[in-house]
């Protein structure tokens, strides 16, 4: 039973990780929506798993802030957010996915290493959880080095955090990890919705999108 | 004691031979039959890819007077080492007479020496088509060796062997679990053996537009039964593909070595089967999705490494904790 | 003589080889010479590598030693056969004696004789005498003669402004590696001047200095082997060389460099820390993957052999630091399978990469072309060169079941033991570099389908390859032991692989377990339930399908054939120039792979319409390290050339002011030591 355990917390972590690699090679924006939804869902499985392993039952509310929040209010209101803005049909260009893909499996390769040899003590849920949301992590940071484009910024940076909410699911007896959640998350939506509002109004001078039909033309 | 298990070993080994050489044609035959009754035609009967052989074979072959000896003789290359590579590995039994002569990397490696070739038969004629083929065949070629050595690496670790047969005896056994590794390397291995083979969406086997082709275009100027011989290696290595995915992924009712008779037909009997299913999932792939670029070709098998190095490294994260 | 030392007999052989070189001095002009001098040095090199091959099977772990009272006289000068001397003494002499056996057809075009004759068996003899060398001075002195002997055989077609450039770079790099390892003997010879390998090998490294010997002997038999970024010199020296000089120099000088190595890396520098495999390891694949893109992208077929080398180069160091992983973890088993695979590509490479310089020098005799762009359709006009050549390409792009394969199997094998490591940092790079590994052979696949495709096959793009015609027999016959022996070190590796254990043994201290023992004549490198390949069944069965099939289809079908236009699509092209060129083959690659090492970029002119000039495309290749590591390198030397050159002009005042500056530093120093 214990193998089992550990064995589906792996596959939950290993595909966590894979969604987050896949996260750094898409260049559309709304394929890159949906494996972040996809990513956030993992991720609430994964914390759910976590709970039921630890017995920790208030990680259970954690994962289901993680999928509604994560996984289908805000990516439901960013694809609505980049089709009224019309950029929807966007292509991101010079991503370089070769060299990213390999800088990104390095660092996952460096994040096991670096884990595995400082938590050689701990329980084995822990080390397994935090090697891999350590790699989650720095891929965020990754993706944010790496686009141009702000809701891709923003998708790295809440993946960025999804690495940080498994790993506090991880080291057991956290207070506050589902306050702070919430919190978080809603300063991202308040962020980004701020983000888009202020620079469409400084640059058109009214948050009207009617007007910016007007500047289109033939470029898209 | 020594005599019948070795001539059990013969015989299983040289049914394996004729059952590979029999069936691929079949195999070609219901990939092309299924994805005809998607598109909603008839499509050619199951039995026309023998009856295509067979005209083939009687035909005049028709050679260019700019071609040398190596053109002639790259046919029954191609067919030897892929036949051979094809009858190592184990399709409804573990008990082959000469499974232990080459594993893995060896039958990988003679898959190698069959392209070898036929680039170089590409290149013969000299005309740009022979070149385009050639040159095309030899980008996917390279870039799917390190997915494939990154396959081969994640089964040597889970099985601790490279020996086929070993294989898929560790794959049976309960020991095994659920592995995230085994899932990743499942899907490379798949991604390889369609770019390996020439199918959607890294090349269409059925395309007429001679800039679309890769496999195609190396085989342009081969005719009679050259062409024949060369169509059946390409039949051949579908089947290996998947029989190697069979082995390896899905090993059940391989019979062991040693089993009674019964076995080894129920063993047969489901590896048609499981060719029957894996040519349908495949003739559906291929007419749901449409042929790629070129140039995107390296990153669909970027993404082959990428699964086959991330598996190994989930792989070493679990065995060390 | 029957009962002269091994180790006499040898050092007898070299002064033979410096005698025939003295005497080539004033025969070298005339038309005959080159017989006497290669006959000369065939028999030579045979008997040396007959001689060490019996050193090598008798098994023995016995070493011969002996010193002469030559060189400097409180130290004399020391001579060593061991199993690793005798194993590479044999895989040099028979690269010797193909060479001389080559050089016998080929020096008929020679068109300087007096300039190779003297030089080749002096160049054999300092290899031979490395390998012999049991003291630190002995050793670099072998290895400047050696050195030196091949910079004048490169010099030999000094007219061409590219030779020139080459001899120069080959000298700059040479000398480089001499400065690296003086440095690395002197660091383990102590203050005490414990030169003698013996004592060396006693005393081990001095504390906390290892890692910076094997730095150094990392760079100075590196840059003698062609590990990046010291082998710019090879692709520029190897070419300019005459064909069987190259050979020499690819397929043997480099194996020497590979000795010189093992032998500080294994040997003299005592117990192994797993850390130094790190960046052999690194060095290694990066070596092997830039070497063979650098190959798909030149033109002159030499060169591609000549980045080929690098390839393979790369290969060894790869499993070599390997060796030094598992030996350095106290895994002797694993140990002795990389070791065993090392030292067998060392041999398969000399065979391959001998027979494909051999087939390059007949192409160039027969066409006078080195330009893959110029010739085609040569596989028609010349056809045994041409079977002979595609032997070593199919061998050196590691297909079974030629020898190629073998030793890569291995290599693989050695690679997929590595999940019992320890480090982590050797866990997780060991996958790497196996990845490296496979795209390297892959790569070298393509590239010599490349090599083989444009220059053979196809039709003649040029008058002179049109007009192409068979090489005499004496080549062929060298080119053909060569390839026989490549089959033969594939279908039977065991038995390689038992020959060169005694030297596995000297180096690591265990063997892998003996091959011929095993049914059938397979090779099992750990156990048989984990891999086994047999190269002699699977030859059998490629033979017996592929005769299956032509008698099956012959019989039971047409064997009917009809010569007609090509079918090219219904579009038939007269002109060669349509077909795909060396360029356009290597384009996809180039495109994928280019970008990141070479900064590779296309420009595409297309004149306007009603303008008649031709269309353009231009593909600039930068080759990275040297404008950024050693362009900048020169500059710096051009410039503090240009201010020291001032002290060439002081006056005479100056001058006694800059000794009598110097001698007050040197009395103040003397003054406040201690």
């Amino acid at each position: 039973m214990d193998k089992l355990a550990l064995d589906i917390a792996h596959f939950l972590a290993g595909s966590l990780v894979l969604v987050s690699l896949m996260l750094l090679y898409q260049d559309r924006l709304p394929a890159l929506l949906n494996v972040f939804a996809f990513q956030a869902i993992i991720l609430a499985l994964s914390v759910a798993w976590q709970a039921y392993v630890q017995g920790a039952s208030d990680l259970y509310l954690t994962a289901a802030i993680t999928l509604s929040v994560k996984a289908i209010i805000i990516p439901v209101a960013l694809h609505r957010m980049i089709r009224r803005l019309g950029i929807h049909r966007e292509v991101e260009t010079a991503i370089n996915i070769g060299p990213t893909m390999l800088a990104g499996l390095g660092l996952v390769a460096l994040s096991v290493v670096v884990i595995l040899r400082v938590t050689v003590n701990a329980d084995v849920f822990a080390r397994e959880d935090l090697a891999f949301a350590l790699s989650v992590v720095l891929l965020g940071m990754l993706m944010m080095v790496t686009r141009r484009n702000a809701v891709s910024q923003v998708v790295g940076f809440m993946s960025l955090e999804n690495g940080l909410i498994l790993a506090a699911t991880g080291a057991k007896g956290m207070p506050f990890v589902v306050e702070i959640s919430v919190a978080f998350s809603v300063l991202i939506a308040f962020i980004v919705i701020g983000i888009f509002l202020f620079r469409i109004r400084e640059r058109f001078d009214t948050v009207d999108l009617e007007a910016m039909d007007d500047f289109r033309g033939e470029s898209r | 004691m020594i005599d019948t298990s070795l001539i059990d070993g013969l015989s299983i080994q040289v049914s394996q031979m004729l059952l590979v050489l029999l069936l691929s044609p079949l195999l070609t035959g219901l990939v092309r039959k299924v994805k005809a009754r998607i598109l909603r035609r008839r499509g050619p009967p199951l039995l026309q890819s023998y009856r295509d052989l067979i005209r083939l074979v009687r035909k005049e072959a028709i050679v260019a007077e700019s071609a040398s000896w190596l053109f002639r003789i790259v046919p029954y290359i191609v067919f030897a080492t892929t036949w051979v590579a094809a009858a190592l590995v184990p399709t409804f039994a573990t008990g082959l007479l000469f499974s232990w002569s080459a594993d893995l990397i060896v039958i990988i490696a003679l898959l190698g020496s069959a392209r070898f070739f036929l680039a170089l038969a590409g290149m013969d004629v000299g005309t740009s088509f022979g070149g385009i083929g050639s040159s095309r065949e030899a980008m996917i070629a390279t870039l799917a060796e390190p997915a494939l050595m990154m396959i081969v690496f994640t089964l040597a670790l889970v099985a601790g062997s490279t020996q086929l047969s070993t294989v898929a005896g560790i794959m049976l056994s309960p020991g095994v679990g659920l592995r995230v590794s085994i899932g990743m390397a499942l899907v490379a291995l798949v991604i390889v053996a369609i770019a390996e083979n020439a199918r959607m969406p890294v090349d269409n086997p059925a395309t007429h537009l001679e800039l679309t082709m890769v496999h195609e275009a190396m085989v342009l100027e081969y005719s009679g039964r050259h062409l024949a011989l060369l169509e059946l290696s390409s039949s051949l290595k579908l089947l290996l593909y998947f029989s190697l995915i069979a082995c390896v992924f899905v090993p059940w009712s391989l019979a062991p070595a040693g089993a009674p008779l019964h076995v080894h037909l129920i063993g047969a009997a489901v590896y048609v089967a499981k060719l029957g299913v894996a040519g349908i999932l495949l003739a559906v792939f291929e007419s749901m999705i449409a042929k790629m670029r070129v140039f995107r070709v390296p990153d669909l098998l970027g993404a082959a490494f990428m699964l086959g190095f991330l598996g190994t490294l989930l792989l070493f994260v679990s065995r060390s904790l | 003589m029957t009962n002269w030392a091994p180790l006499d007999v040898l050092l007898w052989c070299i002064l033979a080889h410096l005698v025939t070189s003295g005497v080539a001095i004033p025969i070298g002009r005339v038309s005959w010479a080159r017989w006497p001098v290669y006959g000369a040095s065939l028999l030579i090199s045979g008997v040396a590598c007959a001689y060490g091959l019996m050193h090598l099977i008798a098994q023995s772990s016995v070493a011969w030693e002996t010193v002469l009272p030559l060189g400097l006289p409180w130290i004399g000068a020391h001579f060593r056969l061991d199993a690793l001397s005798a194993f590479f003494l044999v895989v040099i002499n028979l690269g010797g004696v193909a060479a001389s056996l080559y050089g016998l057809g080929y020096g008929r075009h020679e068109s300087a004789p007096e300039r190779v004759l003297p030089f080749f068996p002096m160049f054999l003899a300092g290899m031979n005498l490395v390998l012999l060398a049991a003291d630190a001075f002995t050793f670099l002195l072998s290895w400047e003669s050696m050195s030196l002997a091949s910079w004048a055989l490169v010099m030999t077609h000094h007219q061409e402004e590219g030779n020139r450039k080459a001899g120069y770079v080959y000298i700059a790099m040479a000398s480089f590696g001499t400065l690296a390892l003086l440095l690395a003997f002197g660091l383990m010879a102590g203050p005490d001047g414990g030169y003698a390998f013996a004592t060396m090998r006693a005393d081990g490294a001095p504390s906390g200095l290892a890692g910076l010997v094997l730095g150094l002997a990392l760079l100075g038999t590196g840059s003698k082997a062609g590990l990046v970024p010291l082998h710019v010199w090879l692709p520029l020296a190897h070419p300019a060389a005459p064909s069987h000089v190259s050979a020499l120099m690819s397929g043997v000088m480099t194996k020497v460099a590979i000795y010189g190595f093992i032998r500080l890396a294994f040997d003299l520098l005592g117990p192994i820390s797993w850390w130094w495999a790190v960046p052999v390891l690194i060095v290694g694949a990066v070596t092997a993957v830039l070497g063979v893109l650098s190959a798909l992208m030149q033109n002159d077929i030499k060169r591609v052999l000549a980045y080929s080398t690098i390839e393979n180069i790369g290969l060894i160091f790869v499993a070599l630091g390997l060796a030094l992983a598992f030996q350095g973890n106290g895994m002797t088993a694993a140990a002795a399978v990389a070791v065993t695979a090392a030292l067998f590509h060392v041999l398969n490479h000399s065979l391959f990469k001998s027979l494909l310089f051999f087939g390059a020098g007949a192409v160039l005799t027969a066409t006078g072309e080195r330009a893959m762009e110029n010739l085609g359709g040569l596989l028609n006009r010349m056809p045994t060169t041409g079977l002979l050549f595609l032997v070593g390409s199919v061998a050196i792009s590691a297909l079974p079941p030629l020898n190629g394969f073998a030793s890569e199997w291995l290599m693989l094998q050695a690679i997929l033991l590595s999940p019992e490591l320890p480090q982590w940092a050797l866990k997780l790079l060991i996958p790497a570099v196996g990845a490296m590994l496979a795209l390297a052979a892959a790569l070298a696949a393509a590239c010599f389908v490349r090599a083989f495709g444009i220059s053979f096959l196809g039709r003649p793009r040029s008058a002179a390859a049109s007009n192409a015609h068979e090489v005499d027999r004496i080549s062929i016959a060298a080119m053909s032991i060569l390839a026989v022996l490549c089959l033969l070190a594939g279908i039977f590796p065991a038995i390689i692989i038992d020959a060169v254990a005694p030297a596995v043994q000297t180096i690591i201290g265990t063997r892998m377990p003996v091959q011929t023992d095993i049914a059938w004549l397979s090779i099992v490198p750990i156990a048989e339930s984990r891999s086994s390949y047999n190269g002699l069944l699977v030859f059998i069965f490629i033979a017996a399908s592929a005769s299956l099939a032509v008698f099956a289809i012959h019989w039971l079908a047409s064997a009917k054939l009809r010569r007609a236009p090509a079918w090219d699509c219904g579009f038939p092209d007269g002109s060669p120039a349509t077909q795909y060129t060396a360029d356009s083959f290597a384009q996809p690659l180039r495109r994928v792979l280019g970008g990141f090492a070479f900064r590779v970029h296309e420009e595409i002119h297309v004149p306007l319409p009603g303008n008649g000039s031709p269309a353009r495309l231009i593909v600039t290749v930068h080759d990275l390290i040297w404008e950024w590591l050693y362009e900048p390198l020169i500059r710096l030397v051009n410039v503090l050339a240009e201010r020291l050159n001032h002290l060439q002009f002081l006056t005479i005042r100056r001058y006694l002011s800059l000794v009598f500056g110097e001698l007050i530093i040197l009395l103040l120093i003397l003054a406040s030591w201690t």
